[in-house]
């Protein structure tokens, strides 16, 4: 007797990762940190802000798909990923309302 | 399940199985979901009693104005041990890791839930929280922060707050580890053939409910390092000298702490649903609404912190979304009330003790619920906030409803968990002395909340005193109920007939077993129904006479 | 597929059906399910992505109260040290999947020494920081010190408060993540990882991302934002 879906006991051999693809996805993360220090040297006002977080979201996305494999998993794990994004979202939108209107208002 | 399982004469449960270790180790070392199911009952339950004590020393310093028994200070650190031992040690952790860890994998179909050992660890780190919380609650200088932790006075105040904080920490990270057990073993652990939708309502509260757990604590976690760095470093996070803002304190706390409210009320939500349906005989209304609407509790729950802080300076704008956001909350806890309500109609009810409190409880949980929503809209709010409205309003939640719904799980599941029965005369006297003494208890305090009488303060004017000693003596009648209830439970363990495997005529998987459960669980795989409430098929007459017979065996061999 | 039938349940074929023996009665619960480790193992990651969330969300909120201190702090910092330690960590997080694809690949030897390699990036980004932590206690600037409370804004005073404790955090995380490699390391050795059975060197590694993945976000907070 099991408790579980045997089928899905193990994890599936399917997808052996290359050393090259993640070679290339680290020189991409390294330029991106190249161009996010070049691009704080250059003052763009109330963009500085908006393109740092940009390219870190862009090398987060990079990480979390090829180094932690979340592209190979299934739509569970991508789901829950997903589901706990949103809460911290909303969690910083809602908070916001109170910040800017105590703090800028 | 073979006719002849009714005494268990014939199988080992976990209680008699021999393992590794023997005596108490054998208790502590296990990672048997049940036996680790059965110690947190008894830790919860005992510190559940300390803190009842605090309840009741504070209900009769407050039978006169001025110094009844104590003194203020003592009064402050009353109900700052109180609210600790009640919220972290009791009702936070209560049903989730007393019912959750014994009844999560029997109704799922599974031998375990998904980490064992993990679960032992959060076991023990509960353990050691709750002994950190005592000794430094009980023997170092007693602290007056109340259990919030409000800086800055937490930061300032010359008692000991650092080791209640530190006990604190860890009880947060035993919630995380059994949090993260339940959301894996819901998807990973199902026997096969059932799908999610096929879950009792039960384990959806949980699985609900673990995801709260698993996203919310964190916060308190690292809320409670901060302070603790600030106490000792000076950061200047928190501090106002320094720069730091104590509303940004409140709002870190209140996101952990408000869906909290929910970890405690949502698996008690789900006890009602089983126990509903059970005694119904009937399938729950709208099961999944019933399941969706669990989810929605959880997620909308952690979107409306802020309603804790609506006279704390927070700006108008925040105000006014948390308010609509706080609403939002009522319309799934709503549908819940309906579906159970609609679950009643046409069903063959069967007045059981555990479905007597189920409806106590859903009447008290009523009111409970629906005061909250004058505290969430914000003008009514100003008025009523820091009052004893409010101390009504979630003592009716936690008390009328949560509470009594946990002890109508404890007499729903109690025939499983110790394979004999309570007497069910005193059981239902005692549910009949409950209901009374919450409504003597609580009730007065909405009108002299209203009236204006502040919380946590241990003197009062003096008009405010007949209110005070009719709920004084509330508190008696309750207290008395529930050490009824507890006495004849403990008398059923050890003098009670055997219950065998299904006393109640419930569908759900863990009554197909042998009551006290072997270890491994289910004798054979179970075949789960694609309705868990599954009555189509039921007879209440011939459940009766099967029942009738099954006495006549139990007296034969007892003779 | 040898190991992953075996002693999932070690009796599952002779308890069926009938009652406990007393040969059962030892039975210590187990079974293997990686997909389930690994599941639990994202659970855990977001409960650090939320530990770290709340002092983000104080980041957040003092950055607007304190716009102009917030600039004038992060000028302080030293990008060049920064940069650093983001390449040192991006490069450990590439060894670290380097590492397991050896592994999986039944190359011991270089799954061993790239799991070296990645412990010894991890020891640099330590060192780092301590030079980097020594430079501004050296300059007075940490917490509770006179030159903070006295001469500087309250938003500074909270900044360098932030800075300290989010790096310090993460520092932790990242000491953490060289002792679960150190472990890795023995496992390897003696076989208990290996190419069959890697979940626990899979799930080290994505412990080792995620701090990665944080210090991607706290550089740039802290370091450019001026």
């Amino acid at each position: 007797m099991s408790g579980h879906n045997e089928h899905t006991s193990v994890d599936q051999h399917d997808h052996v990762p290359s050393y090259g693809k993640n070679v290339m996805i680290w020189l991409v993360l390294v330029a991106l940190t190249a161009l996010t220090v070049t691009v704080a040297s250059v003052n763009l006002g109330d963009y500085t802000f908006f393109f740092a977080m940009l390219i870190a979201s862009v090398k987060a996305m990079l990480v979390i798909n090829i180094f932690m494999h979340i592209k190979y998993d299934d739509l569970l794990m991508k789901g829950i990923l997903v589901a706990c994004g949103f809460i911290f979202m909303v969690i910083f939108v809602i908070y916001s309302f109170d910040l800017f209107n105590t703090y800028t208002g | 399940m073979s006719i002849n399982s009714t005494t268990n004469k014939n199988f080992t449960n976990f209680y008699q199985v021999k393992t590794k270790h023997s005596g108490l180790l054998s208790w502590l070392l296990t990672t048997d979901h049940k036996r680790i199911g059965i110690m947190y009952l008894v830790s919860i339950l005992t510190f559940f009693l300390v803190g009842l004590t605090f309840a009741f020393l504070m209900r009769l310093e407050m039978l006169t104005p001025g110094p009844t028994i104590v003194d203020a200070q003592t009064y402050n650190s009353f109900f700052t041990l109180h609210g600790m031992i009640m919220v972290f040690l009791f009702i936070i952790p209560g049903i989730p890791a007393v019912f959750g860890n014994f009844f999560l994998p029997l109704q799922i179909g599974a031998e375990d839930v998904a980490f064992p050992r993990l679960n032992l660890m959060s076991y023990h780190l509960y353990l050691v929280g709750a002994f950190l919380a005592l000794y430094s609650l009980i023997f170092q200088t007693h602290i007056d922060t109340g259990w919030t932790f409000y800086v800055p006075y937490s930061l300032r105040t010359g008692t000991d707050v650092t080791l209640t904080l530190m006990a604190a920490f860890i009880l947060g990270f035993s919630s995380i580890l059994t949090g993260l057990n339940f959301v894996t073993t819901c998807h990973r652990m199902r026997v096969k053939g059932m799908k999610m939708f096929e879950m009792p309502l039960f384990t959806w509260a949980l699985y609900s409910t673990a995801w709260i757990q698993v996203v919310a604590t964190p916060i308190i976690g690292i809320t409670i390092v901060l302070v603790l760095l600030e106490r000792s470093f000076g950061f200047g996070i928190f501090d106002p000298t320094l720069g730091g803002d104590p509303v940004l304190y409140q709002h870190l706390f209140w996101i952990y702490s408000h869906p909290a409210v929910y970890i405690m009320a949502i698996p008690a939500f789900g006890v009602i649903s089983d126990v509903v349906a059970t005694f119904s005989r009937k399938s729950v209304f709208g099961y999944k609404v019933m399941a969706y609407s669990t989810l929605a509790i959880a997620v909308i729950g952690y979107m409306v912190w802020a309603h804790h802080m609506f006279t704390s300076g927070m700006s108008d704008t925040a105000r006014t979304v948390f308010s609509f956001l706080t609403f939002f909350v009522a319309i799934p806890t709503g549908v819940k009330v309906f579906n159970w309500v609609a679950t009643l109609w046409r069903g063959t009810i069967v007045l059981s003790s555990p479905m007597l409190m189920a409806l106590s409880a859903i009447f008290l949980f009523s009111i409970g619920g629906l005061t909250g929503l004058h505290l969430g809209a914000i003008s009514t709010d100003i008025h009523l906030h820091d009052t004893y409205f409010v101390i009504a309003h979630f003592h009716y939640v936690i008390i009328g409803g949560i509470l009594s719904m946990f002890i109508a799980g404890m007499h729903y599941w109690f025939p499983k968990m110790f394979g004999t029965m309570h007497n069910e005369k005193v059981a239902k006297t005692g549910v009949v002395m409950y209901f009374i003494g919450a409504n003597v208890l609580y009730f007065p305090m909405f009108i002299m909340g209203y009236m204006g009488m502040p919380r946590r303060y241990f003197d009062y004017l003096p008009e405010y005193q007949i209110y005070h000693v009719v709920s004084t003596v509330g508190s008696w009648i309750l207290i008395s109920a529930i050490l009824l209830m507890f006495i004849n439970l403990l008398i059923g363990i050890f003098k009670g007939k055997p219950a065998g495997p299904n006393p109640w005529g419930a569908k759900t998987l863990e009554w197909t077993m042998p009551s006290p459960p072997p270890l491994l669980n289910f004798i054979e795989t179970p075949i789960p129904n694609h309705d868990p409430y599954d009555y189509h098929d039921h007879d209440e007459r011939v459940f009766r006479e099967a029942k009738e017979k099954e006495k006549e065996i139990i007296n034969q061999e007892n003779s | 597929m040898s190991t992953t039938s075996v002693d999932a349940h070690g009796h599952s074929n002779n308890h069926a059906g009938h009652g406990y023996g007393d040969n059962d009665q030892l039975y210590v619960h187990f079974h293997r399910d990686d997909y389930g480790s690994k599941f639990g193992m994202w659970l855990f990651l977001f409960t650090e992505v939320l530990l770290f969330g709340g002092l983000f969300v104080l980041y957040y909120g003092y950055r607007i109260a304190y716009p102009q201190d917030y600039h004038h702090a992060a000028m302080e910092l030293n990008i060049v040290m920064g940069a650093v330690n983001t390449l040192v960590l991006l490069t450990s997080s590439l060894t670290m999947v380097l590492s397991i694809v050896a592994l999986r690949r039944e190359n011991i030897k270089a799954s061993l020494l790239y799991l070296f390699i990645t412990f010894g990036f991890g020891a640099t980004f330590c060192v780092n920081k301590y030079f980097e932590w020594s430079a501004k206690i050296h300059h007075g600037i940490y917490p509770g010190s006179l030159e903070l409370q006295e001469s500087r804004p309250a938003g500074e005073v909270v900044f360098f408060g932030l800075y300290y404790l989010m790096t310090g955090l993460h520092t932790f995380h990242v000491i953490v993540g060289m002792v679960v490699m150190v472990f890795c390391y023995i496992f390897i050795k003696t076989g208990t990882i290996n190419s069959d059975k890697y979940i626990v060197l899979e799930n080290a590694g994505l412990y080792w991302h995620l701090v990665d993945l944080i210090w991607i976000f706290l550089f740039p907070l802290f370091y450019l934002l001026h």
